[in-house]
């Protein structure tokens, strides 16, 4: 490539890249959900979680349980019940096991179906913050990712 | 060249006026919306829905549904123009008045899976075809 190909746009470009790339983003980084259904559906009540946060038969178990999601009525129709799962489950940590995925999952029992991100020992051992932190009024509660992490739902968990 | 030229400044231009001239009321109007107040009117019985009652169901505090949304307010804010938040979830919510959300109540698929999460929540039970029209109702006037 030569200089003058260089534009002030390539260039703006090329930094961005590097902003955005997993690499510099170290250990923080958990690809994010890049499906417009899963992210219109999931993101209806709460930041569609990155599935790698979970191994794919949590999160089977979990689609297969929407009428009573945490206590909430998260039912879904058919069709896009569908397209939800199999994201989720072909982008599971166990299955795409890059940024953060890895450490999920190093506390996944065999066979075992964790449904709470935030009983993780990895999340745990990030988020000891006194109890006022939690009653922030803008947290509500501990899966409010954004809240803290204004770039989570782009995979950025600094 | 230079008739054609101010032809088709006018014509880029007239959908501009038109909408200047409008009321608002009639800006926040749109043929989806229209079509599921129509559904709703017909499952209701009667096309003739209320702001006012819309008003009151938004309003309302319920010991029926969850404590954490006693009224639709608790995520709404008292001030449907305002931004809200899940009670729940913490996750920001965008304003529900039509005037300055003018997407709200447009894909029928949406409204009617709200409404059933919503109602259940607030009231602990599915709301009536006459409640959701009297709710959309409202604030497609807000």
């Amino acid at each position: 490539m030569s200089l003058r190909a260089l534009t002030p746009g390539t260039v703006l470009f090329a930094v961005l890249l590097t902003l955005q790339s997993p690499a510099s983003a170290g250990n923080d980084w958990m690809p994010p959900v890049l499906d417009a259904t899963v992210k219109k559906e999931c993101g209806a009540c709460h930041m569609a979680f990155p599935p790698g946060f979970l191994p794919a038969r949590s999160w089977t178990r979990m689609m297969g349980s929407l009428a009573d999601h945490f206590g909430e009525d998260a039912s879904l129709p058919n069709d896009k019940l569908e397209i939800v799962r199999l994201y989720l489950e072909s982008n599971a940590g166990d299955v795409v096991t890059r940024g953060r995925a890895a450490r999920y999952m190093q506390w996944v029992t065999r066979g075992g179906t964790p449904q709470r991100i935030t009983e993780s020992p990895d999340f745990l051992r990030k988020h000891r913050f006194r109890d006022s932190v939690w009653e922030d009024p803008k947290v509500v509660t501990k899966s409010n990712c954004l809240a803290c992490h204004t770039g989570a739902d782009q995979g950025n968990f600094k | 060249m230079i008739r054609r030229l101010m032809l088709t400044t006018v014509i880029a231009i007239l959908p501009l006026a038109v909408t200047a001239a409008l009321p608002r009321t009639a800006i926040a109007g749109d043929a989806r919306r229209d079509a599921i107040l129509a559904d709703y009117a017909a499952k209701a019985g009667t096309a003739s829905f209320s702001a006012q009652r819309g008003e009151t169901l938004f309003r309302t505090k319920s010991t029926g549904g969850d404590p954490r949304t006693s009224s639709c307010t608790a995520c709404h804010t008292s001030d449907p123009r305002q931004p809200g938040q899940n009670a729940k979830t913490g996750r920001p919510i965008e304003p529900v008045a039509v005037s300055v959300n003018p997407r709200r109540f447009t894909d029928p698929a949406t409204v009617e899976k709200q409404f059933t999460r919503d109602c259940r929540s607030v009231l602990g039970r599915d709301c009536t075809p006459l409640e959701k029209g009297d709710y959309i109702t409202f604030l497609a006037g807000q």
